[in-house]
């Protein structure tokens, strides 16, 4: 009985949800209109034409030099550039979450053994796939600026690698007091390279460095060097917060 | 012209062929979601929801939208399923079933 009502509160929810992008009036809201809206009046096209303080508008691949924010990818542009300040405020919430876990799960900690003893292909296996996984991490987070990706991600897949090599040994502790250093230096050096902006550019977090040609390597301005500190931030608070979980206090 | 005429016409059939397969993973996403609900062992719930994520991902490649796509995978069906399995190890009785 339970369950066929909530089914039908789902369905209903759907539609209502449904029936209003359908028929609702205003215009630019409806469903089937949604792609026909007119670009020119959202601030959405000035993102992707970095034209925000007024600019050309065209952005061309390997030829456009010198952008207000020079990343190939816009989701970047966006997340490190135009709202970097909400990025610090995210990285933030993180911290608090891993600062919790370690206030509920701190102290002297020792390894708990795994629910199965690790077999040979997983032992083994780890081995060779750990360090392929921390390229692509690192891969992740030092082209988020040109592929889609960024430090977010490339954190969260360093954290995984380290997860597997816990998985993969019912000895194996990570080093906490490094993971804890790289957490703290790279979280203070991203706000002080917001406040270097202040100086600089005018602002906080202004992109204050030159962003160079769209679409190489070295290129964004302060963007790749925000992202990799971001990578590392993220992925040893991720590490540490599976630390507290596989472990268990010492009594 | 013609050529153009049908290359156009083959166009609007990938997109409606996209669309469908949208709905079909929204429609098992839900379908999931009310199974993980239902499940009656915890760890079987842990799996749907991790399945749910992994549909999430497919969903968000077709809607076009990479960058969400890598974090969903690598956090939603990755480290959360983890930390949920760890979490459930570490909170049953001793000599408990799963």
């Amino acid at each position: 009985m339970k369950q066929v009502i909530s089914i039908i509160l789902v369905l209903l929810i759907g539609v209502l949800i449904f029936g209003a992008l359908y028929f609702s009036s205003d215009e630019s809201l409806k469903f089937n209109e949604y792609g026909k809206v007119n670009l020119a009046d959202r601030v959405s096209e000035k993102y992707i034409d970095k034209s925000v303080n007024g600019g050309s508008g065209v952005v061309e691949y390997q030829k456009s030099e010198g952008l207000e924010s020079g990343s190939a990818n816009y989701v970047t542009s966006i997340i490190v550039n135009y709202r970097s300040f909400d990025t610090l405020g995210e990285v933030t919430v993180l911290f608090i979450s891993a600062f919790g876990v370690a206030l509920l799960l701190g102290g002297k900690r020792k390894r708990q053994k795994n629910m199965f003893e690790p077999n040979f292909i997983l032992k083994h296996g780890a081995r060779l796939v750990f360090g392929l996984m921390v390229i692509f991490g690192v891969y992740m987070f030092s082209h988020g600026h040109l592929t889609p990706g960024g430090g977010f991600p490339g954190g969260s897949i360093i954290a995984a690698s380290i997860l597997l090599l816990y998985m993969a040994d019912n000895e194996f502790r990570a080093k906490m007091k490094s993971l804890k250093a790289t957490e703290g230096i790279a979280g203070s050096l991203y706000v002080i390279i917001g406040l270097l902006a202040v100086v600089l550019g005018g602002y906080f977090l202004a992109n204050f460095l030159p962003t160079g040609i769209v679409g190489d390597l070295l290129s964004g301005g302060v963007i790749p060097i925000v992202y990799i500190l971001i990578g590392l931030k993220v992925g040893s608070e991720l590490s540490g917060i599976i630390d507290s979980f596989v472990t268990k206090e010492v009594e | 012209m013609r050529a153009i005429f049908l290359k156009t016409e083959r166009e609007v059939n990938k997109v409606q062929i996209l669309e469908i397969v949208e709905i079909v993973i929204g429609a098992l996403m839900l379908i999931i979601g009310i199974m993980a609900i239902n499940a009656k062992k915890l760890l079987n719930s842990i799996i749907y929801l991790s399945i749910i994520s992994m549909l999430a991902v497919v969903a968000f490649v077709l809607m076009k939208a990479p960058d969400v796509a890598v974090t969903e995978a690598v956090i939603g069906s990755g480290l959360v399923t983890a930390i949920f399995v760890f979490t459930l190890f570490s909170t049953r009785k001793e000599g408990e079933d799963l």
